[in-house]
């Protein structure tokens, strides 16, 4: 049972636990104290979400609407993990999700590329801004937080400017893809009829899968994982051993760079939203993906499980009752507990240290025990000692 | 009549999981003592200083302070009972004066607003009165090692502390340095304070120490008056037998020129001024050149200079007759240069790495441990770490898959070495391969050395021990202000000769 407990991993799982019942906890406070009455009904629409219609169609139809934008969620939490094993923070995933949406849109709508081509845009837009802010902080030692918040400010005017070719004088949002450029919707590879006829379910979610598979064996399998996270550990010793750290940097964050602009294409691509040329802030995708990342422990397997279930709290914060509550009451729960989810690493570290200090007394005790008994634990102990 | 002393640590006993780190020790420092405890890395010093400081709950045993018996629960209550240290890695905040580092965590103010002043007053007193020289308002960054002790110890004396601990204290210093802190240390002995010594130098705790109490794998094994021992019984006390001091080994037979450095100009990073200037010199195949000088005479830019961690700003180096001026790290690497760094947490090792993957860091792209996929061969990085780990005798708690950070700096220092060697290089630059390790570990050390030596390999030592640069080189190259200054065999010259050109007295 200790031995269990010790481990990393089960660890980080029992940590994120933690973080989302404390979330839920202080969500349904909040509600309280709004309005007592529907309290407890509000708190359990969000945390069933789909579940809570009651015909099977149903559920898997908001099911696939969950799973759908799961996908890109996942995409910039992988984006966020991948930069941050190379000790980088990459906070511009955000601007780069919205540029590779610019770009699969544009191809779509613009170009009226099919989908394959508009995906490839996306990747090879994140990638660009990825390399900008790696570039910047590999030779100008720019800190990648404050050239990636810039930066996505940038994207964002630059695709509401972009995309105003997109769309009619008369909408604030681009035309729906079906409409505009119906061959780059992501197929849906039968997996529509499964989830109660959603259109919008597609190649997307497998495809954000296999990337998490991808991402953890490239980290934890290649030499390339090697030398990025050596770089990320101790960058003097990793120039030190002759690793071109200057490339490693510039070469993590377009890789995190890419797999962002993937995530706009996997939202943007299944035609489920439209962009809004209007909007004035940057979508919360990206950001979402840092709280996904961490309540993943920072592990791409972890992250597939982690963005789910924070698409899941999102999308249940909806059905929230609007006669009973005003209409920012969804968000503001949802908020609270991804926000919540930001902690994990910060309960892994009090697990832990409470771990070590029942392990010091339970030590403590055999000890006195030992002491009575003498011999034989002393003297495996004095083993341990001389190796 | 009964002996009262400053501060009694009895039958002291800490137990880690499976491992007891100090096992009924007792140490009893006198009132104005100066008292070394001396043992091998691991023999469970740091463990018993920090049970002294409360960092650490002993099982079993007691303190007392003048004969009192006192419970010491963290590190304030060490504090006040007067107990100080000075850790071997200062903790000073770098990017803040001295004055402030000595005054930090006990600030004198007024209704929250800093007196400055006030504590200016005390710290010049107290710098006059002991003779430590500082400059109150230079920043640390800024400043020699030595001063940041200084800095270390007035902040002991600013709290009024009357036990003071000195961590390994002169692993960091130059010869001229170190003189000057023996003579603190006695000063403050002669003051009343009483002193605790920790080091594994003998050399050092016979000169200053009154007594010394010898640890030995987590045991107590002793305690002695330094006036009445020698250092070979001291050595063979600590390690549990006879150590030899002297390097053996046979003339040297050089061949032919393997390194050829002409004038060598190197930038320094802290100031303006070249921190090498128009270095030439030759390294041959079978022979054991030494740099020696004072610390910051330009060594470690010289080093970084030539193992490409940093631009040349002129000059050529020649490396088995090849250009490698512009080489970069990896290419010097492969063209036969191994580099025993100087700093070994910051350049040699990654720290959160495992054993086999730190043992790989300079060849794990060889397709013996990477396949054409680029995919790692963790079966053959492991039988490989396995077969290091058993030449050189690295210890660690979990074999290859130990996480460095865990490991003893002797056991780091030995995989750096086991990496750097197995290499099989034609110039093995070794920088301070031995800084703070024990006697045990050193003449390992020195004995790779001369093996290197003896199979052909060209070696390039810098170091800062005297003793060092007498015994194990073949020709000794003096360096003062970025410059060579002399050239000298081990054999004909004294350490007074080479301390004349290392301080930059004499030159050639």
């Amino acid at each position: 049972m200790k031995k269990i407990l010790k481990n990393s991993g089960v660890q980080s799982f029992l940590a994120s636990l933690v973080c989302i019942i404390l979330g839920m906890l202080i969500g349904y406070i909040v509600l309280l104290i709004i309005e007592p009455s529907g309290a407890g009904e509000a708190i359990v629409a969000v945390a069933k979400n789909f579940l809570g219609y009651s015909k099977k169609s149903m559920q898997m139809k908001y099911l696939g609407n969950t799973l759908t934008k799961t996908a890109p969620l996942l995409m910039c939490s992988l984006s966020i993990i991948f930069a941050y094993k190379v000790g980088l923070f990459n906070i511009g995933a955000a601007g780069q999700y919205v540029i590779g949406s610019c770009a699969c849109l544009y191809g779509a709508l613009v170009l009226h590329l099919s989908w394959i081509p508009c995906m490839l845009l996306a990747a090879v837009a994140g990638g660009i801004f990825g390399a900008v802010t790696g570039i910047l902080k590999a030779y100008c030692n720019v800190n990648e937080v404050i050239s990636g918040i810039m930066l996505n400010w940038i994207g964002l005017y630059f695709t509401n400017m972009v995309l105003v070719q997109a769309k009619d004088a008369a909408s604030a949002y681009t035309y729906a893809l079906k409409s505009g450029g119906k061959a780059a919707i992501l197929p849906s590879l039968g997996l529509k009829s499964v989830f109660g006829k959603n259109q919008y379910v597609g190649i997307a979610i497998p495809l954000a899968i296999l990337f998490a598979l991808i991402v953890w064996v490239v980290l934890e399998k290649t030499k390339l994982g090697y030398e990025l996270k050596a770089t990320g550990f101790n960058k003097h010793a990793a120039k030190y051993c002759g690793m071109a750290e200057k490339r490693n940097i510039i070469l993590s964050l377009v890789c995190s760079g890419i797999l962002a602009g993937l995530a706009g294409s996997f939202m943007y691509q299944t035609d489920m939203e439209q962009w809004q040329v209007t909007i004035a802030s940057v979508p919360a995708m990206g950001f979402n993906g840092i709280a996904a990342a961490f309540l993943g422990g920072l592990n791409p397997i972890g992250a597939i499980f982690s963005s789910f279930f924070i698409q899941h709290i999102t999308d249940g914060g909806s059905h929230v009752d609007l006669n009973v509550y005003c209409a920012q009451i969804s968000e503001l729960i949802s908020a609270l507990i991804i926000y919540l989810c930001g902690f994990v690493g910060f309960m892994k570290y009090v697990m832990d240290s409470r771990l070590k200090k029942a392990e010091e007394k339970a030590m403590e005790n055999s000890n006195t025990e030992a002491s009575d008994k003498q011999v034989p634990d002393a003297e495996t102990n004095e083993k341990g000692g001389n190796k | 009549m009964e002996q009262t002393y400053a501060i009694e640590m009895l039958n002291i006993t800490k137990r880690f999981p499976g491992i007891i780190a100090n096992d009924n020790i007792s140490l009893q420092l006198k009132k104005g003592e100066i008292h070394a405890l001396l043992g091998e890395n691991g023999a469970g010093k740091s463990t018993l200083m920090s049970v002294l400081f409360g960092l650490y709950q002993p099982e079993e045993g007691t303190i007392k302070k003048d004969g009192k018996e006192v419970k010491i629960n963290n590190p304030n209550d060490a504090n006040d009972l007067g107990i100080g240290m000075v850790h071997q890695h200062f903790k000073l905040v770098e990017c803040f004066s001295v004055l402030d580092n000595i005054i930090l965590g006990v600030e004198p103010n007024k209704a929250g607003f800093l007196q400055k002043s006030e504590a200016r007053k005390k710290v010049m007193e107290l710098s006059d009165r002991y003779n430590l020289q500082i400059d109150p308002d230079a920043l640390i960054e800024d400043i020699t090692v030595g001063m940041q002790q200084r800095t270390e110890i007035l902040k002991m004396l600013y709290r009024d502390n009357e036990i003071l601990i000195f961590d390994e204290p002169t692993a960091v210093l130059t010869p001229q340095e170190i003189k000057e802190l023996m003579q603190i240390m006695r000063n403050l002995a002669a003051e009343g304070k009483s002193i605790l010594f920790i080091s594994h130098k003998l050399a050092e705790i016979m000169e200053v120490a009154d007594r010394c109490s010898v640890l030995r794998k987590g045991k107590y094994v002793g305690t002695v008056e330094t006036a009445n021992t020698t250092m070979e019984e001291l050595s063979a006390l600590m390690v549990g037998r006879n150590v030899s001091f002297h390097v053996d080994k046979k003339e040297s037979t050089p061949g032919k020129e393997i390194l050829s450095i002409e004038n060598m100009t190197v930038a320094s990073k802290l100031h303006k001024n070249n921190a090498v200037r128009n270095v030439s010199l030759k390294v041959r195949a079978g022979e054991i050149v030494c740099i020696a000088g004072i610390d910051g005479n330009g060594q470690t830019e010289f080093v970084h200079g030539l193992t490409g961690l940093e631009p040349l700003a002129g000059g050529k180096i020649t490396l088995c007759g090849e250009d490698i001026t512009k080489a970069t790290i990896r290419q010097r690497s492969l063209k036969g240069m191994s580099h025993i760094p100087e700093d070994r947490h910051k350049h040699g090792l990654v720290l959160d790495y495992t054993l086999e993957d730190n043992l790989v860091l300079q060849r794990y792209f060889e397709p013996e441990f990477t396949d054409k996929a680029g995919f790692l061969k963790r079966k053959n990085i492991r039988e490989y770490a396995e077969k290091l780990i058993g030449e050189f005798d690295v210890r660690s708690g979990q074999g290859p898959s130990t996480i460095v950070r865990s490991m003893s700096g002797g056991n780091q220092q030995k995989a750096i070495i086991a990496r750097e060697l197995d290499k099989d290089p034609e110039l093995l630059v070794a920088v301070q391969p031995t800084r703070g390790l024990d006697v045990g570990a050193i003449e390992f050390i020195h004995k790779q050395l001369i093996a290197q030596r003896d199979a052909g390999k060209a070696v390039l030592l810098v170091s800062l021990e005297l003793d060092e640069v007498m015994d194990v080189p073949d020709r000794i190259l003096v360096m003062y202000e970025g410059e060579i200054v002399g050239e000298f065999d081990p054999k004909k010259t004294t350490q007074e000769e080479l301390g004349l050109y290392m301080s930059g007295a004499k030159r050639m």
